[in-house]
């Protein structure tokens, strides 16, 4: 049977993660290769990066980061974050990445789903969607969540799945940092709307959130960062959890 | 030990892992290299049939099907191996005389995931628990057949592995499979 996803994400500053972590058995808490290395020990079933970098030099640091990544991690990895350009993804793939998750450029230059699935196959490419719940819809958002769009999160990933994304990485910027569990409505909504995978992200505080969206929704993943990060909920621990509640988990 | 290059997939990955396990490779496509090689990887994300016109323009197929030593197929390298693939209705290798069919649109396709082995034999998965979760990424798959070493369920049962004399190939990524990848990645480089 085909398991749900156990997804940790780092977030990337010049080629180091942030955030505080605060893992005592890792040398080096801010370097992303031993993080990544400690979360795959400890049986998470895939990595995203978010490289949030904002200088020029981003893109030479983060192809040597992803370069050290794929040298190093035995299970598949996303990066994201500033991918504009097929050229970007280009440099981030032959990197050794296994995909690239794409956001705001999506929304501006919706092509470029459809140029990076044509070049690399549809599995390569992830659109991130960034939502909120305003006046009684799910809006999208771009630029970190700052600027909001006239698109309406269900329509944006019924459009970005039929130009070619192989998976959707929603989050729901309401419940993002609550801790109050995954925006269930949208992620069911949006995972029985499209036949590709959807990751839910955003407000996982408990194990049983992620016994909630899987049972409640069709999310195929969970993502989460800073209770990974902080170790409130180590992956083994999850994933045994898990197990015991019926929920398909390698 | 050769990995083969053609016009496909994520062969990078592949070359790290087998650096990892202390395997020293090359990433050709000459004929003469392939043929003095230890062990050939045939690896592979891409589209069946510009994969085998890639191959045949190169007279790479003829090639693949005399080499005496050990080669694995990976993802798109095993469907390459079988009789036919629905993906663009083109003629494989034959090596496997099965046929590459399109998952029907039961679940979500691709298959993109963990997913486990049942009914294992043969050298590749010694060591290996039935059950046991590898990475999937594909929406075509092999039928079972005679040459199948371990089944994998989605939608249908299908060739999870196969073996046949010294081809062998996998429809999941043991490169992307954590640690019960590099064993069985380990097994193949121990033949």
């Amino acid at each position: 049977m085909l398991k749900k996803r156990i997804i940790p994400c780092l977030d990337i500053k010049n080629g180091r993660t942030v955030k505080g972590i605060n893992f005592l058995d890792i040398r080096d808490a801010g370097d992303p290769v031993e993080l990544a290395k400690k979360y795959a020990a400890d049986g998470a079933d895939e990595l995203v990066f978010l490289d949030i970098t904002a200088t020029e030099e981003k893109r030479k640091t983060l192809s040597e980061l992803v370069k050290k990544v794929a040298a190093e991690i035995n299970i598949p990895f996303t990066v994201g974050g500033g991918i504009n350009s097929l050229e970007d993804a280009e440099i981030v793939i032959k990197s050794g990445a296994d995909k690239v998750s794409l956001n705001s450029s999506a929304v501006k230059n919706p092509q470029l789903i459809s140029d990076i699935a044509d070049q690399y196959g549809s599995q390569c490419v992830v659109v991130a969607i960034d939502t909120k719940y305003v006046d009684n819809k799910w809006r999208v958002f771009v630029s970190g969540g700052k600027i909001p769009t006239d698109l309406l999160a269900i329509d944006w990933a019924k459009k970005v799945a039929e130009l070619g994304a192989g998976e959707i990485l929603l989050t729901s910027m309401n419940n993002d940092g609550t801790k109050a569990g995954f925006a269930l409505d949208i992620t069911k909504q949006i995972s029985e709307a499209v036949s590709i995978p959807v990751i839910a992200s955003g407000g996982a505080g408990t194990k049983e959130h992620f016994k909630e969206v899987f049972q409640k929704t069709k999310a195929s993943g969970g993502l989460a960062a800073s209770i990974f990060h902080y170790n409130e909920i180590p992956i083994p621990e999850l994933k045994n959890y898990l197990k015991t509640q019926n929920i398909p988990i390698r | 030990m050769q990995s083969l290059k053609y016009n496909a997939g994520n062969i990078a990955s592949v070359q790290n892992t087998l650096t990892r396990l202390g395997y020293e490779s090359l990433v050709t496509d000459d004929a003469v290299s392939l043929r003095q090689a230890d062990k050939v990887i045939f690896p592979g994300v891409g589209e069946a049939s510009s994969a085998m016109k890639y191959l045949k323009d190169r007279n790479l197929d003829e090639v693949i099907r005399s080499l005496k030593q050990p080669v694995l197929g990976i993802c798109l390298g095993q469907q390459l191996l079988c009789a036919f693939s629905e993906e663009g209705n083109v003629n494989c290798l034959g090596i496997f005389k099965t046929m590459v069919k399109k998952f029907p649109p039961n679940d979500l396709v691709p298959q993109m995931g963990w997913n486990s082995l049942t009914k294992l034999s043969g050298p590749l998965f010694q060591g290996i628990n039935e059950s046991d979760d590898v990475y999937f990424v594909h929406s075509y798959y092999a039928e079972l057949c005679k040459n199948t070493v371990a089944t994998c369920d989605y939608i249908v049962p299908f060739s999870a592995a196969m073996n046949k004399d010294n081809f062998y190939a996998t429809q999941f990524h043991p490169e992307k499979s954590g640690s019960v990848g590099e064993q069985i990645l380990m097994n193949f480089l121990k033949l």
